[in-house]
């Protein structure tokens, strides 16, 4: 079972790390979870976020939010990219299929997936 | 939406906006009904406000002129026989103990019920997006009850952790999931 010990442990693990991340995470990945987006996909879309971030190890660089309606509901599950000093990039009909290239290409590898955003 | 758990998802985002403290999300079966009952202690809305929500062109959102979060919710539960209810004390007029209280009936037996499909994944969603608010969540089915609660969480995890941390929502979801094996265990000995 599950037990109150293991989030000890984590915390545990963690308290070292907390001093490092303030202040360096600077990508942001936005989806938007209002009504139109949540009934287009979006809840698993967000989770394969939050999943392959962790995986690939990036916690410290990039943060995960969820935000309202964007306003272009016929293109959710809608995705927003914010890196420092770079123009915004918008991801559309986004799919949990799609997150891991976003993360490899984009986030690591600074190239945005020209063919999952709104200008494609 | 193709399962409950989108539109609880989806609900209790208005909770969040209100900005509500502490969200309550229980779900209660019985037999042949569902009860999902979101409770929080957000700014609460007027008499008018809440007459007025489960019409399509009433929204809080700036992008559009309509909002379809409440009136699909409402169709999902009336169209299996059941109903909603929403009870809310404005701040304006309850300082104290303000808040709103939806409250949503499902006939189970009923051909048009929406499956609850992935609650857990809905919790998780929450608890990712929902920064320092504390939820509650209960499911209650015979004598056994799922139950999550993220003050007692707190206790534990201290204040510099946020229960954002993905190890943290890792342990979350199976939390609950291995409180949902228990429930179907329940379950199919009925």
């Amino acid at each position: 079972m599950k037990s109150l010990a293991e989030l000890a442990a984590i915390r545990e693990k963690m308290k070292d790390k907390v001093s490092l991340r303030e202040g360096s995470n600077n990508i942001r990945i936005v989806v938007g979870m209002a009504t139109c987006g949540i009934a287009a996909g979006a809840r698993p879309v967000l989770n394969a976020f939050v999943e392959e971030v962790a995986k690939q190890g990036l916690t410290d660089t990039v943060t995960v939010s969820q935000t309202g309606c964007i306003g272009i509901c016929q293109y959710e599950p809608v995705v927003e990219v914010y890196k420092g000093g770079e123009e915004k990039v918008t991801y559309v009909h986004m799919t949990a299929d799609k997150v891991e290239k976003v993360i490899t290409e984009h986030i690591k590898g600074g190239k945005p997936v020209a063919e999952f955003t709104i200008k494609a | 939406m193709k399962e409950l758990s989108l539109n609880i998802l989806d609900i209790a985002q208005n909770s969040i906006t209100a900005r509500a403290s502490l969200i309550r999300i229980d779900l209660d079966e019985t037999p042949d009904t569902l009860t999902i009952r979101i409770t929080d202690n957000g700014c609460g809305m007027s008499r008018e406000m809440v007459f007025s929500v489960t019409d399509p062109f009433c929204t809080t959102r700036k992008t559009r002129k309509v909002g379809l979060g409440i009136p699909f919710y409402k169709l999902a539960a009336e169209q299996t026989g059941g109903s909603l209810s929403i009870e809310s004390k404005p701040e304006a007029e309850y300082p104290s103990d303000h808040g709103t209280v939806v409250t949503a009936v499902f006939k189970t037996d009923s051909i048009d019920f929406t499956p609850l499909g992935d609650i857990v994944s809905t919790i998780g969603t929450l608890i990712q997006g929902m920064g320092s608010i504390d939820l509650i969540f209960t499911h209650k089915f015979g004598n056994f009850t799922v139950t999550l609660d993220t003050t007692e969480l707190k206790e534990t995890l201290g204040s510099d952790i946020p229960l954002s941390t993905p190890d943290v929502l890792v342990w979350i979801n199976e939390f609950l999931k291995e409180q949902y094996n228990q429930l179907e265990k329940e379950r199919n000995q009925q």
